[in-house]
């Protein structure tokens, strides 16, 4: 709401500067927004009238203007604009005044013909961010008058941003009625100027869905002339306002709108067929808007009709049909009360904006439309003339919004904000904002003004309380802990914990949006089960992930084509799934890696970084949870990545990830010059640690062995590692991979596996031949199983 | 050579005194140790041929033998130290690098600053006695909008932008359905925060289609105003390391009532007005009030027996606040040159 200080000083006698206003309003819950002059300074602008206009001699564009200034003698100007006429009142920029753009009159011959000032447009004058023609001044302006002077531009233009719940603060009525509340100044009047009947002219109204239309008031006046100009005065205010100056008629609509919060509407008599009907859209019924939209309004949508079609939707917007226009000879006008669930969420469903519907929908005071017709109907007589009808309506009382007295306690109040307040005090705040308010001994009951729809709780009534009395006045405590809340196991595994490893372990975290491209999506998952936003904000955001990587993949390519080669990222998220008709969401930890496996750095060449550097990142994780001793990797399929490089992560039978080399196909079609590995685990299952249990160390040494054997390329590590554990049982207290080998000195079709083994035992040394009889065991073991034979 | 004399034992001293004197390195030493004194060593030879003496002379000259012994391992130990401490002094002045250049392994990564900002406020709340609670970020209709207060046709779903998957089904818009989520679960008293992740249908040079919030909740008998107000002074003040200006402006939320909005006095002027307060010396940072009583009738929660407040922040502005970022877009561009400023 933007509203005008020197219109809210003509309702309120407030002793208090611009700065003081703002500052009140803003700390009571009116923030303000901005606080602008009304328009700059003008000096050296005046008020001239034009005594004579004659064509240009030397070109046809060109008129040639006498201008009285009121010196002794008139001046000739050169103007371009096409709307001079003898007799017109225009700001004239005398010679050596400076625009608010700042250029700087001088005088100047134009074809011929010397020009001393300059006619001013409403864009000239700093007021209007694009004009047609001369700023046209009434016939009330003082001829040398300054225009800045005559227009009273020093004014403070102040925008308000009301929360939802202020719908009667849309007004200037509103704010300055808000600000006598607050400061305990009163209001200079309450009451408007009205208009008496001088026709028994009326049209026949039938209100058909009260509950959405309690209150209807129309009024016909005829006879009007729409050719005339709106008042600067009151162009000046709307403009000051935010709302653009179009027709007389429109005009004074929105200035009664704007001054007491009352949408009203404006219809050309001779354009409705027959009377008015308030009613409900029927199936299929069509309007066109007067911002030249077609809408087809659902069954529900409250419209104005006349006996054979819709000539508005109700409180949100005119149909072009009845609309006026500059022929427009006898109007209705109409100022009703629509309910605010009738209007509420409509206009933004229907795609339209506009200044009536978000007033209705936040709550019009019910009272307002009788006063607010008169008011313009009486604006209107003094602009265009016409001859005003009796004021007729129907009003079902019963559905008019109800004002239920509020009970306030008083212990309830100083328990809520935790302070004591005098009751003397609370009682002078109760009964600025209500007039019904009856004392009792310990609370009071508040009948709720009519155009509050925010008092309808003991609570409100406390918010107005304090936003009166101040929050600053609030004093500052802390809470009792009655209970401690919530409860910490050590068997939980923070995700911090996790958080801490990989970024210990060179990992940065990235945050990407939960929304990717689809097509990116499908390349690591599937399908199927792939939630879509309805209302997306762009097509590459419109799936819900079902995998992390889609995003991680894309912060990886922003990083390489930012020159960075060396690319190590996770995130922690969440992936949605759909599955049998319901939504799941997973959280996980997915990760990207490429590059090489340590930084660029002196001595050393670094490796690409492979599955296994990939693998010790993921088993380094692992290991801080409870599946670290049951885990294993499978060979995958997995979509998106290389099926002789991906590996499933199984805890027992349960899939908790995967990681593994991009598909080079999915690298080429993402345009990825490098080659990288992606990964991500299941975090649900993932986040429990077991509690360590302390074991009894051994005083005994232990012995180191190291072992060699030769076995068939298919059999795979885990496969022997599993197999020595078996076969040399507990004694085995450390059990290391440490070489593969294919190649020279061995058989194609089998490989080398070292290994070095620790044996231990709890209760004595072991003895040369203990270790003999063990080593023997998985030999014979390794040999058994995979045909292995001892490497010498 | 062979003969057993104290003439010829003085002269074996002498002899390896001498080659002691002159042996340049430890093994050449333990050369002359074996020579002299080893199992088969000149001087073990005098002791085993003893027996050629007299038996009058045997115990003198045994005695010469052994002290000749000791002498010449004193010797020996004294020469070993004087090597050792020359190849010591030579190993020095070899072994010389340069301690300037860079060390090797791997390096260090960091969090995202998102995550490090809500670590910090789960710090500080967690001592104040709250806990950390979590919902999802598919909701329904009923848990981000209904039970907070705002129906169908709501000015305040207009200020949402929401997304929307189905006509019940949403991306929450806010984290204050994880208020009802866990008032449904959990009788008071009840202390939370829920940190997460939220989305709005909106994107330009301040807003991102997902940001994060993080919801406080704090439900008893007898919760109050002054109490909210005593905790969000606090943990601005912890947060901002600062003790600065809090004030709390009257304001508007459905859910709440009275509701309130927090601004602080601003931390890059410190109050007298710059382009990021736009002059006014304060940011606004929060929201913030008395949980509404429609939103206890939602959860079934008697709200004459019970009160409670609750606020909601967003990460993304006090973390820029805190860091001095000066572009909201820039936390999910994911640009490793910007993340690794807050390692």
């Amino acid at each position: 709401m933007i509203v005008s200080e020197s219109w809210i000083r003509n309702w309120i006698d407030i002793r208090m500067d611009v700065d003081g206003l703002v500052d009140r309003l803003t700390m009571s819950g009116l923030e303000v927004d901005s606080v602008k002059r009304a328009g700059p300074d003008l000096p050296h602008i005046v008020v001239g009238r034009l005594t004579a206009v004659r064509a240009h001699p030397g070109t046809s564009r060109l008129t040639v203007c006498e201008v009285d200034v009121g010196g002794h003698s008139p001046l000739t100007v050169v103007c371009g604009a096409p709307n001079v006429m003898v007799g017109a009142r225009v700001p004239t920029a005398l010679a050596n005044a400076t625009l608010p753009s700042g250029g700087v009159i001088e005088p100047a011959s134009i074809h011929g013909i010397d020009s001393q000032a300059m006619l001013c447009s409403g864009m000239e004058l700093g007021l209007e961010d694009s004009s047609e023609g001369l700023y046209l001044l009434d016939d009330d302006a003082i001829i040398g008058q300054r225009v800045d002077a005559y227009l009273q531009l020093a004014d403070w233009v102040i925008d308000i941003d009301l929360t939802p719940n202020r719908g009667d603060c849309l007004s200037i009525l509103g704010i300055a009625r808000e600000l006598s509340v607050l400061t305990g100044s009163p209001l200079r009047h309450t009451d408007v100027p009205g208009c008496a009947a001088q026709t028994e002219r009326v049209i026949d109204l039938v209100v058909s869905a009260p509950a959405a239309c309690p209150r209807y008031f129309g009024r016909i006046v005829e006879d009007i002339d729409n050719h005339a100009f709106t008042p600067v005065w009151m162009r000046e205010r709307l403009r000051r306002c935010g709302i653009r100056p179009i027709s007389p008629v429109v005009d004074v609509t929105n200035y009664v709108m704007l001054e007491l919060g009352q949408p009203m509407h404006a219809f050309d008599r001779d354009r409705l067929r027959g009377g008015i009907r308030v009613r409900t859209a029927e199936p299929g019924e069509t309007i066109e808007l007067l911002d030249g939209s077609e809408l087809r309004p659902d069954v529900k949508t409250l419209l104005i009709a006349d006996h054979h079609r819709a000539v508005a939707v109700a409180g949100i917007m005119g149909g072009v049909d009845s609309g006026i226009d500059a022929q427009t000879r006898h109007i209705v006008l109409e100022a009703a009360h629509f309910a605010p669930s009738a209007v509420a969420g409509r206009a933004r469903s229907f795609g339209l904006n506009s200044e009536s519907a978000y007033r209705f929908e936040r709550g019009v005071d019910p009272e307002l439309p009788f006063p607010a017709i008169h008011y313009a109907s009486a604006l209107l007589q003094d602009i265009v003339g016409g001859r005003p009808g009796p004021v007729f309506d129907e009003t079902t009382q019963r559905a008019l919004p109800k004002r239920t007295a509020v009970k306030l306690r008083h212990a309830r109040l100083e328990q809520v904000l935790g302070m004591q307040m005098e009751a003397d005090q609370v009682d002078t705040m109760l009964r600025r904002c209500a007039r019904g308010v009856r004392r009792y001994k310990h609370h009071w009951e508040v009948k709720p003004p009519s155009h509050r729809f925010d008092m309808q709780r003991e609570c409100d009534l406390i918010e107005d309380i304090i936003r009166i009395h101040g929050y600053h006045r609030v004093p500052v405590s802390f809470p009792k802990l009655s209970k401690t809340v919530g409860q910490l196991t050590e068997s939980r595994l923070p995700l911090a914990r996790l958080r801490t490893l990989l970024t210990d372990r060179d990992y940065q975290e990235v945050i990407t949006y939960s929304f990717v491209d689809a097509a990116v999506n499908e390349l690591f998952g599937d399908s199927q089960g792939v939630i879509r936003i309805a209302n997306p904000i762009a097509e590459n955001m419109s799936v819900l992930r079902t995998n992390m990587c889609g995003g991680l993949v894309q912060a990886a390519i922003t990083n390489l084509n930012r020159q960075q080669r060396r690319i190590r990222l996770f995130e922690v998220g969440r992936t949605f799934h759909a599955h049998d008709g319901k939504r799941q969401e997973k959280l996980r930890l997915g990760g990207v890696v490429c590059g090489k496996l340590a930084p660029e750095q002196w001595a050393q060449a670094s490796q690409e970084i492979d599955f296994y550097d990939v693998k010790a990142d993921i088993e380094a994780i692992l290991a801080l949870t409870s599946c670290s001793n049951r885990l294993t990797f499978k060979q995958s399929n997995k979509n998106g990545l290389q099926p002789g490089q991906a590996a499933e992560i199984y805890c027992e039978s349960r899939a908790v990830g995967f990681l593994g080399r991009i598909h080079p196909q999915v690298q080429r079609d993402l345009d990825l010059e490098s080659s990288l590995f992606l990964f991500q685990l299941d975090l649900a299952s993932l986040l429990h640690r077991d509690i360590p249990q302390f074991v009894q160390l051994s005083r005994f040494p232990a012995i180191q062995r190291d072992l060699s054997i030769i076995v068939g390329v298919e059999v795979s590590a885990e496969m022997v590692l599993n197999t020595i554990i078996e076969a040399g049982g507990k004694r085995i207290v450390n059990l290391n991979l440490f070489d593969v080998y294919r190649g020279e000195g061995i058989d194609p079709g089998r490989k080398s596996i070292a290994f070095g083994l620790t044996l231990q035992d709890s209760s004595r040394t072991l003895t040369d031949e203990d270790v003999d009889s063990t080593i023997s065991e998985i030999i014979a073991a390794l040999d058994d199983r995979f045909g292995a034979q001892l490497r010498t | 050579m062979n003969e057993v004399s104290s003439q010829h034992l003085d002269a074996l001293v002498r002899e390896a005194q001498q080659a002691i004197h002159a042996a340049a390195k430890l093994d050449a030493l333990e050369d002359i140790r074996v020579r002299f004194l080893g199992k088969k060593g000149l001087l073990t030879l005098q002791l085993k041929r003893i027996g050629a003496l007299d038996a009058v002379d045997r115990p003198i000259f045994g005695s010469a033998v052994n002290q000749a012994k000791r002498t010449l391992e004193a010797d020996i130990a004294h020469r070993r130290e004087q090597l050792q401490t020359q190849l010591v002094a030579k190993k020095l002045e070899d072994d010389v690098i340069d301690v300037t250049l860079p060390g090797r392994g791997m390096g260090i990564g960091g969090l995202h600053p998102v995550t490090r900002t809500i670590n910090i406020m789960e710090d500080i709340f967690v001592r104040m006695g709250f806990a950390t609670a979590d919902g999802p970020e598919l909701e329904d209709d009923f848990h981000n909008f209904e039970a907070l207060n705002i129906p169908v046709g709501h000015p305040a779903r207009a200020m949402h932008d929401t997304f929307y998957i189905d006509e019940q089904l949403v991306l929450r818009t806010h984290t204050s359905p994880v208020q009802i989520r866990y008032m449904q679960e959990y009788p008071p008293p009840l202390r939370i925060i829920a940190p997460g992740r939220v989305y709005r249908c909106d994107s330009d040079v301040t807003h991102t289609p997902m940001f994060h919030q993080i919801e406080g909740l704090a439900v008893d008998e007898e919760i109050s105003f002054a109490e909210l107000k005593g905790v969000l002074i606090h943990f601005l003040r912890e947060f901002f390391e600062s003790e600065l200006k809090v004030r709390f402006r009257p304001s508007y939320f459905p859910f709440t009532e009275p509701s309130a909005e927090v601004d602080i006095s601003c931390v890059l002027c410190g109050g007298a007005g710059c382009r990021v307060c736009k002059q006014s010396g304060w940011l606004e940072v929060l929201g913030c009030g008395m949980v509404h009583p429609e939103v206890f009738a939602h959860v079934q929660l008697d709200s004459e027996r019970y009160s409670g407040f609750a606020f909601g922040l967003g990460v993304e502005r006090l973390t820029m606040l805190r860091y001095g970022v000066d572009d909201l877009r820039l936390f999910f561009e994911n640009d490793l040159n910007f993340l690794r400023q807050f390692r």
